[in-house]
């Protein structure tokens, strides 16, 4: 992949693991947290008091899993995050999926069936895209009110893909702009419909655009935060709710190790989605247009 | 009945004016060619017939029926893109089907008409592959198998073969014609290749400015143009333009050419090609068009007792074709284009022996650019 001519002069080298030496560094600054975040939650308490925040565990133990998982307090109960990982995903995968699938269709819609006025609406439909999630928590309580949905998993969900259409619209927009639209018109005149195109035409070339929203999807709602602690009740908080109430409950010695464990758990999902499919996030960002 | 019928369509792009009052009517079997430079509007009308863009006003009938607000589905066309617009994750088969399907034609009848588009295209060992995985002749005959596949009552192609090579498109081009003549199938063929236009067409419809300029058979179009524009565009190489004067003599009409450091040349007007708007035009400047044709050698095309003006014109650039020579040659004040048998000997300086073919020698207005005789 070496692509470029240099001669291998004692000084070039030198240049070269200097150069290398301190992208190294670099990588192990970034990569400290999460080091400190696994090995102290693989320790036992008595081994963090200490203040020996980088050294190995002695004594490795996964007892600060299960416990986060199934006993710490959070708040006035105590029974682990486990719980709210289950409702984080009870709300994230419909809201991924129904955002994904309305984004396609807005992005279908607005390119391959221009309207008066189309480019007009998907630019204030970007315009969602920069809105703070602060400024619409009043009205959008009052909205889930008025609708019967407040402080349940519905209306989370419904807040989640109302703010994820902007995003997915952007993304389906995009990249359904550059797919030919002759094939469309070819369908047209072959007898299909709206849906049917879609459904036939489009939607078997868009896997790296949906791999794309899903991502992006998942993430960001799995992350949310602030519409997980505004708009939900005890009993279907997301997990990073859970884990900010786990942190925050105090009684007794701060169990640190308890903490990161908990810290990590609300973290792999999306870790795990980043590692398995970031290659096809990259791949569906960059997708040239489909060739007829 | 006719089986298309356009009646006055005109197509507005906000203010931009693309197609002004367009009328043409062709008959069942008759092979149709929109052809024009581009921006001229053809491929807009094609697509108002094909329904993928309402018109601004007029009207559009298929087989006698009204389809001006039927959707494309509704209107029994078929359409061959310039892209093919192959679906992309359909094989050769699915793609051939696919409107059939759409049409809830049976399964056995889609199979057949797959059997026999393929056969006749021959593309049966390519059922199976993905666009992808074919080359761009191979996309081409599935593109026009997916329009066979129907028997729908017009066919529509849009500049089928501009994304083919030369010897290819050629090649599509006599394939076409064949097609053509076995089925008897009706065709609206829009292109901007004039050669195309000449040898494919039943009529050439010459488009300019979202106007029709001409509407003829090729030999029309080709011997009678209506004006300058579409004496220009169809031939190849195009017509030469030479500015002249027009005097009345008693024994008929006289074409000077103004030959600077030479005796003018006068070339006489065939008696029989008279035209009345000539007299209008007696001592004012027009414009002659001669097809490269229209000289010959003297003594080898058109014989002793030709009519044709001789003349000994300096050559400038000699280039053989093969099948023939064409010659740059001094004419009046500029320069013309004459295309000269393949035997002829003459190298660029020299001077040869040329006649002209007034009788086939066509006369246009400087202002107006429209036809005088």
């Amino acid at each position: 992949m070496d692509n470029v001519i240099r001669r291998r002069t004692f000084g070039a080298r030198l240049g070269r693991a200097l150069l290398y030496a301190v992208l190294l560094l670099a990588a192990l600054f970034y990569l400290l947290p999460l080091a400190v975040m696994l090995v102290t939650s693989l320790k036992p308490l008595a081994e963090i008091t200490p203040g020996t925040l980088l050294s190995l565990p002695q004594e490795p133990t996964l007892g600060p899993w299960t416990k986060a998982w199934g006993e710490a307090c959070t708040g006035m109960r105590c029974e682990g995050v486990g719980v709210y990982f289950f409702n984080s995903i009870a709300i994230v995968v419909p809201a991924v999926l129904i955002s994904t699938i309305i984004g396609a269709l807005n992005g279908y819609a607005l390119t391959k069936w221009r309207f008066k006025g189309s480019e007009l609406l998907f630019a204030l439909m970007l315009f969602g895209c920069f809105i703070p999630f602060q400024v619409v928590l009043l009205p959008m309580a009052q909205t889930l009110g008025w609708l019967g949905l407040s402080s349940s998993r519905a209306g989370l969900i419904l807040v989640h893909v109302v703010f994820g259409i902007a995003f997915t619209t952007l993304f389906f927009r995009n990249f359904y702009v550059a797919v030919p639209t002759e094939l469309v018109s070819a369908a047209k005149l072959d007898g299909a419909g709206f849906f049917r195109i879609f459904w036939r035409i489009l939607l078997p070339v868009s896997a790296p655009i949906i791999v794309v929203s899903v991502i992006w999807q998942f993430t960001q709602i799995w992350n949310d935060f602030l519409f997980g602690v505004a708009f939900s009740a005890h009993d279907t908080q997301p997990v990073t709710v859970a884990l900010n109430n786990l942190v925050n409950t105090s009684t007794g010695a701060r169990e640190y190790n308890v903490d990161m464990a908990a810290a990590m758990i609300a973290a792999l999902p999306t870790l795990i989605v980043y590692v398995l499919a970031g290659k096809y996030f990259v791949r569906g960002l960059t997708a040239g247009s489909v060739k007829g | 009945m006719a089986a298309l019928e356009i009646n006055n369509v005109c197509k507005n792009f906000g203010s931009e004016r693309v197609l002004k009052d367009v009328s043409l009517a062709i008959d069942s079997g008759e092979f149709l060619i929109l052809v024009g430079p581009s921006g001229c509007g053809k491929s807009t009308l094609m697509n108002a017939i094909a329904g993928l863009e309402p018109v601004t006003s007029g009207e559009i009938r298929i087989a006698g029926e009204d389809v001006t607000w039927q959707t494309p589905a509704e209107r029994d066309i078929a359409m061959v893109f310039q892209s093919y617009a192959l679906y992309p994750s359909m094989t050769v088969r699915q793609n051939i089907s696919f409107g059939l399907e759409m049409r809830k034609v049976p399964k056995a009848e889609r199979e057949a008409a797959v059997e026999r588009v393929a056969d006749l295209l021959q593309i049966s060992h390519l059922l199976e592959r993905k666009p992808s995985q074919l080359s761009g002749g191979q996309r081409q005959r599935v593109a026009m198998g997916r329009a066979l596949a129907r028997e729908p009552k017009v066919y529509l192609f849009d500049e089928p073969l501009s994304n083919l090579d030369a010897k290819l498109r050629v090649d599509m081009r006599t394939e076409i014609k064949k097609l053509h003549q076995r089925l008897g199938t009706t065709i609206v063929y829009v292109t901007h290749d004039q050669i195309e236009a000449m040898t494919l067409a039943d009529c050439i419809a010459v488009m300019r400015d979202g106007r029709i300029l001409q509407l003829g058979s090729p030999d029309e179009v080709y011997n009678n143009p209506v004006d300058l524009f579409v004496a220009g565009f169809m031939g190849s190489p195009s017509m030469n333009f030479i500015g002249a004067t027009l005097d009345g003599e008693p024994g008929g009409y006289l074409l000077r050419v103004a030959t600077p450091g030479e005796e003018n040349l006068e070339l006489p007007w065939p008696q029989e090609r008279e035209t009345p708007a000539m007299a209008g035009q007696v001592g004012r400047e027009v414009i002659l068009g001669l097809r490269p044709e229209h000289f010959a050698e003297d003594d080898v095309r058109l014989g002793d007792d030709a009519e044709g003006v001789l003349l000994s014109p300096r050559i400038t650039v000699v280039e053989p074709t093969g099948a023939d020579i064409l010659l740059q040659l001094k004419l009046g004040e500029g320069e013309a284009t004459a295309r000269v048998g393949p035997k002829c000997r003459v190298a660029a300086g020299e001077r040869l022996a040329l006649r002209i073919d007034m009788a086939r020698a066509v006369l246009f207005d400087r202002e107006t650019e429209q036809r005088l005789a």
